[in-house]
């Protein structure tokens, strides 16, 4: 089911959380809301699934407008940030909830529930309670139980921000493979550009209660509309006033080319597959390039070699 | 009275600690322990003691015949029941007041968190006193409760207030906002809210304050002497049974009594302790 | 602003209004009602000049013995490790569980004339039952708990660190005691006492019990309120409740200054 919102702000007393913001997401797509804390991104996923009102602005879903609707008729699936367990019951009293509160049939939700834990891979868990659960298993345990409604849209707050390193990819990785199983319309908030990157088919980068720019992975790192979405995905040099390069688009030249700017190398950090190089310019700016591990070698890079690099033309914005 | 753990009276010169800070055996620290031991045993240990062997210096019998004689009787079991239906009532508006001061905004809400402890901090006396003078027999209102049962409830409301309300009032300030947020995107209306998420999270809280006014009501003297009247069969509760033996010299029924009432108490708050550490163990 | 939290707000104010306030509100002005000479008269009447200062006497001597030794209690709880510490605590605890009027009666039954310890205090012309002593035991029994379990939750939250660093600097145990523990746990030991002297303050049954209730001898102020209000005097008992009350709201203001709002709400539940 597609998701509008129109015109929308939100304050709390002098905090301006949204301001005038509109988005749409298409029926059965996976999108991230992406921004730095404070940028409204959370506030968004709440007004959407009626956890808060918005000041003004409309939020439709499918052909519904739901705006003032309470967010126990709204039939989506929240899963929170810190997953919100309910404490006091088993996990299979956990996903069985909503369904309960629906009053169907008991036949009904012990299938439902078995089938929901195989999917989010507990089956087994289904008597514990929520303190005998990894941080991982919390995880899918929420996201099973705003599942077992079938809600229209599914919304994520920080579903992996509050896990370690090893499970997080892990669990993007799945959450992407149960987003090509399931297809229900899925909106996360991210401040990780790398996993907005990795999961999402579009990404709503905010920033400061506004959207700054919609549009696929490659889009917004290809053609980044400003200076802050530029310097939000994908790492950047930044040559002055609104001035960006890629790491990656400078050239270093072998010595023998001729052509070129002057360089010194400064430092080089050997990151696995990829390289690190840290330079300093004629004109005495500082910049780093990214190069693979075989060109770093093949160049024989080394510290305090001074060599020619060939810098793409930058990307400058208006201010 | 095996139940009591006084009973298995343990000398506390027994007590093995370090010195003052867990350092070495000082011969200080060694005298610290010892005092306290004689302290404990001057205040506590003793007189307890003395208490249980009193009540059961005539044997089980006599130990019996005190304790369901009729006039001590009636005064246990109108003690219990006014103790159930006060902790009954703590139990809902404990639980009220404590969420209408989490979860409300409201000007001099600061004033009246702080008077919560009042009871506590009210000498029992004074409470009577105070409970008499609007609720007794010149009441500007017209409501005399003096001498009634009704008076009883009323002054053990007043004392217990603090318990049910100080105990839920943490938990609901720590509880996540989130759970309840989950269940109403699941579908759940605030009944469902409150009877599903709320009050089973705040049970365990409810039962302790419970249990701890229970302790407390079963008790109580202060404030009940003066409003209540003290009538046998009618108004006399269980302390003030005590007192009046005493005051007869009839310490075998006074002990007795005193006995029955400390094991109510002892009772109720070691079912509390068993449930937590159970819920502990298998919940939380 | 939703009509059932308007209703749940109402309801919870007037259960407080009409069980707390109003009652407390009728005193004072009851006591006021004929102006400030008659309460004057009765407060400076000598029985009652009498009680409030065997009051303030028993006090004095009550709250610094169970602070002293609450506070050792409290290191020997968290601190120490011995067989006995589950005893410790039920005992610490006990007089939480017990009426009063049962502790005057427990009290009676070891250093009365009849008690344990009578014949043995009588042949040494100690009297305890119906005197000071009496009434001090009794009173120290019924606060002894509060100083221990202000005290012992600090001490548990503070940690041993700072303590073996001191060690490891050469301190001795008392040394590390008096600069390193006692400033970390000072608030909490105050807040104790503040309790302690409320409780001790307003003590009523388990000295009712001891004291024999004797007019200008063996009257503490709230025995005196009890006494003035069966005789009938009731401007000298208002006005003695109302010295009591006074103290009991200072009692809360302390309360308040001294602690943050959490603390204060759990310590409390261990009332």
């Amino acid at each position: 089911m597609a998701i509008e919102v129109h015109d929308v702000s939100k304050r709390f007393g002098d905090f301006v959380a949204l301001d005038d913001v509109c988005i749409r997401v298409n029926d059965g797509a996976l999108t991230a809301l992406l921004g730095p804390s404070g940028s409204g991104k959370s506030t968004l996923l709440r007004i959407i699934a009626g956890l808060e009102s918005p000041d003004s602005g409309e939020v439709r879903i499918g052909e519904e407008v739901v705006t003032d609707a309470p967010a126990r008729t709204r039939d989506v699936g929240f899963v929170f940030q810190h997953y919100a367990p309910f404490k006091h019951m088993t996990v299979h009293d956990n996903v069985a909830f909503g369904l309960t509160v629906r009053r169907r049939p008991k036949a009904e939700i012990r299938g439902r529930v078995s089938e929901l834990l195989g999917l989010v891979r507990l089956d087994g868990l289904a008597d514990r309670y929520p303190s005998q659960l990894s941080g991982g298993q919390l995880q899918r345990m929420a996201l099973a139980r705003a599942l077992a409604v079938q809600p229209r849209v599914l919304l994520l707050d920080e579903p992996f921000g509050a896990l370690d390193a090893q499970v997080r990819a892990e669990l993007r990785e799945w959450l992407r493979r149960l987003h090509e199983e399931i297809h229900v319309t899925t909106i996360f908030v991210t401040h990780d550009q790398e996993e907005a990157m990795e999961v999402a088919e579009q990404i709503v980068v905010m920033n400061k209660g506004r959207i700054e720019q919609a549009g696929t992975p490659r889009e917004l790192y290809e053609s980044p509309r400003n200076e802050f979405v530029m310097s939000f995905i994908g790492p950047v040099n930044r040559l002055g006033e609104a001035t960006f390069l890629r790491p990656h688009d400078i050239q270093i030249l072998p010595s023998a080319a001729g052509e070129g700017t002057e360089a010194l190398i400064e430092r080089v950090v050997h990151l696995g597959f990829e390289v690190r190089v840290e330079l300093k310019l004629g004109d005495g700016r500082d910049i780093w390039a990214q190069v693979t591990r075989e060109s770093a070698q093949e160049l024989e890079l080394h510290e305090g070699q001074i060599l020619a690099v060939r810098l793409p033309e930058p990307r400058v914005f208006a201010t | 009275m095996s139940a009591t753990p006084t009973a298995s009276a343990t000398a506390p010169g027994r007590l093995k600690a370090p010195a003052l800070l867990g350092g070495g055996r000082s011969a200080a620290g060694a005298l610290g322990k010892g005092m306290i031991g004689v302290y404990l045993s001057v205040l506590v240990l003793l007189p307890v003691a003395a208490l249980l062997a009193k009540a059961g210096s005539g044997g089980l019998d006599a130990f019996w015949r005190e304790v369901s004689g009729p006039q001590a009787q009636a005064a246990i079991k109108l003690t219990l029941v006014m103790s159930a239906i006060v902790v009954s009532v703590n139990a809902v508006f404990g639980t009220l007041i404590a969420w209408v001061l989490v979860r409300d905004e409201f000007p001099g809400k600061r004033t009246v968190n702080a008077l919560i402890d009042l009871p506590f901090a009210l000498p029992t006396i004074v409470a009577g006193v105070v409970l008499l003078a609007l609720y007794g027999t010149n009441s500007p209102l017209g409501i005399d409760v003096a001498f009634t049962r009704a008076s009883i409830a009323l002054a053990l409301l007043f004392v217990t207030l603090p318990f049910v309300v100080r105990s839920v009032q943490p938990v609901l300030i720590e509880m996540d906002r989130s759970m309840e947020e989950a269940a109403a995107s699941l579908g759940a209306g605030p009944v469902t809210v409150l009877r599903r998420i709320v009050l089973p999270t705040l049970t365990p809280a409810i039962v302790s304050g419970v249990a701890l006014s229970f302790a407390r009501a079963v008790g109580e003297f202060g404030s009940l002497v003066l409003i209540t009247g003290n009538l046998p069969f009618k108004t006399e509760v269980g302390s003030v049974y005590v007192f009046s033996q005493i005051q007869d010299e009839n310490l075998p029924a006074a002990a007795a009594v005193s006995v029955v009432l400390l094991a109510a108490a002892l009772i109720v708050l070691g079912a509390l302790t068993f449930i937590s550490r159970w819920r502990s163990k298998h919940v939380l | 602003m939703s009509f059932s939290k308007l209703g749940l707000r109402t309801v919870a104010l007037g259960y407080l209004a009409l069980l707390l306030l109003a009652p407390v509100a009728m005193i004072f002005y009851r006591t006021f009602e004929h102006g400030i000479a008659p309460v004057w008269d009765a407060v400076t009447a000598p029985n009652a000049v009498h009680a409030f200062w065997l009051s303030i006497e028993i006090v004095a001597i009550a709250v610094p013995l169970n602070t002293a030794f609450g506070v050792g209690m409290a290191l020997l709880l968290e601190r120490g490790s011995f067989k006995g510490k589950a005893l410790l605590s039920t005992l610490v605890d006990l007089p939480f569980a017990i009426s009063p009027v049962v502790v005057g009666l427990a009290l009676v039954l070891v250093y009365g004339k009849t008690g344990w310890f009578g014949d043995w205090l009588i042949g040494h012309g100690i009297q305890v039952i119906f005197s000071v002593p009496g009434m001090v035991l009794a009173t120290a029994v019924v606060s002894l708990p509060f100083v221990v379990r202000e005290t012992a939750p600090v001490l548990r939250e503070l940690g041993t660190d700072a303590e073996q660093a001191a060690a490891t600097l050469g301190a001795g145990a008392w040394l590390t005691f008096r600069r390193i523990t006692l400033p970390a746990i000072r608030w909490g030991v105050v807040y104790g006492v503040v309790l302690t002297t409320a409780r001790a303050l307003g003590e009523f049954g388990a000295v009712s019990v001891v004291s024999g209730r004797i007019e200008g001898q063996t009257q503490t102020l709230p025995l005196y309120v009890q006494g003035q209000f069966e005789n009938f005097n009731i401007t000298g008992a208002y006005a003695s409740a109302v010295v009591l009350a006074l103290l009991a709201l200072a009692t809360l203001v302390a309360m308040n200054l001294l602690t943050r709002r959490t603390r204060r709400e759990s310590a409390l539940t261990t009332l």
